[in-house]
């Protein structure tokens, strides 16, 4: 191990010495997050633009910052193949956490909706189709 | 470990690292993804109780206060200013790493002490939020704000904003003091005798994490 140590500080020393990389990631997420503020106030000025898009942007931008901070700050992006799989691919069960887990909140939301006490509306809806059914 | 990275280098066949990293930055990655997986299970239980509420309280009426400033309806601000110190505090971090490479002892210490004042700035905003929220009436099963239609909210809004935040906060507050005793190292000058400079790498990992997870709770809770 203290082998693979010095060889990998060495190898680090031929790293170039410039900071630009750096200060240029703190001003992509710098604008981002300024954008997002911006679109928030523009939205509760002018309700443009619509809630869904807006939400949408929100998500997009905030997956965008994510790549920066762990690509760029966390140097994930110059680690070999194998680390950079290991550290994604299981990331992959949030798409299914996710749409599983809203879709489920928002069927109780509808639910809880529909079945709620005096909600007749699809009550009368099924009584309907079975009277044309006796017809 | 060869220098020259090569696409038919045989990663598994022994000798060496097949992740080209260190048994310790190997396992403060694993630690990070068991965190993700923390993280994102608040989260997303926040996102399907949200999802489940026929209506919830308008981010913008609540968090719309600022220090000194009365009764400013200025939605945002406050929070902006915590997220610009919580990445300034990224970069500074990156920056500490970076004059590791270099073996750079004193600018080592010089950027890690930035990193804490920016992590006890962020803590100390995040402390006067919750003192307001609080004086509000805002606390762990109390919430007296109404939902965005006029109804009555329950509870659930401030349940896991305090929950969410507070554990962010926590992580916050395990950084500043993990970077103090990295800090003290350098200063001591253990990194120098050791060699490297890795042990900044190491907790460097930790606070960028911190500053992803508040990407993702400033968007959950603020934005949406």
């Amino acid at each position: 191990m203290a082998h693979t140590h010095t060889e990998a500080v060495h190898e680090e020393h031929v790293h170039d010495a410039s900071t630009k990389g750096i200060w240029k990631t703190f001003w992509i997420l710098l604008v981002i997050t300024i954008i997002e503020v911006g679109l928030a106030f523009l939205h509760l000025e002018t309700g443009i633009p619509p809630k869904w898009l807006l939400n949408s942007v929100f998500v997009g931008l905030t997956v965008l910052k994510a790549f920066f901070i762990v690509a760029e700050f966390m140097h994930l992006r110059n680690e070999i193949r194998n680390l950079i799989m290991t550290i994604l691919i299981p990331l992959l069960l949030f798409v299914w956490f996710i749409i599983a887990f809203l879709a489920d909140g928002d069927s109780w939301k509808n639910m809880r909706k529909n079945l709620s006490p005096g909600t007749p509306a699809p009550v009368e809806k099924v009584k309907v189709t079975n009277e044309e059914a006796h017809h | 470990m060869d220098t020259a990275v090569t696409a038919k280098k045989k990663w598994w066949s022994g000798g060496h690292s097949p992740f080209n990293v260190s048994y310790g930055k190997l396992m403060m990655w694993y630690f990070l993804m068991s965190d993700v997986f923390t993280f994102g299970a608040l989260l997303i239980s926040y996102g399907t109780i949200r999802f489940m509420s026929p209506s919830w309280p308008d981010p913008n009426a609540v968090f719309k206060s600022f220090p000194l400033m009365g009764h400013a309806d200025l939605p945002l601000v406050f929070v902006s200013l915590m997220t610009f110190i919580l990445i300034m505090s990224s970069v500074t971090m990156v920056l500490a790493v970076h004059a590791g490479h270099m073996r750079d002892r004193k600018a080592v210490a010089k950027w890690l002490t930035w990193t804490i004042i920016g992590g006890s700035a962020f803590l100390a905003c995040q402390a006067w939020e919750w003192t307001h929220l609080f004086h509000e009436g805002a606390w762990w099963g109390k919430n007296p704000f109404l939902n965005v239609d006029g109804t009555q909210a329950s509870t659930n809004f401030t349940n896991f904003f305090f929950t969410i935040t507070g554990f962010h906060g926590l992580h916050v507050t395990s950084g500043v003091v993990l970077n103090i005793v990295i800090l003290a190292n350098v200063l001591k000058g253990t990194y120098e005798e050791r060699g490297h400079y890795e042990m900044v790498e190491k907790v460097g990992l930790y606070w960028h994490f911190v500053d992803l997870v508040w990407v993702f709770v400033f968007t959950c809770f603020y934005l949406l």
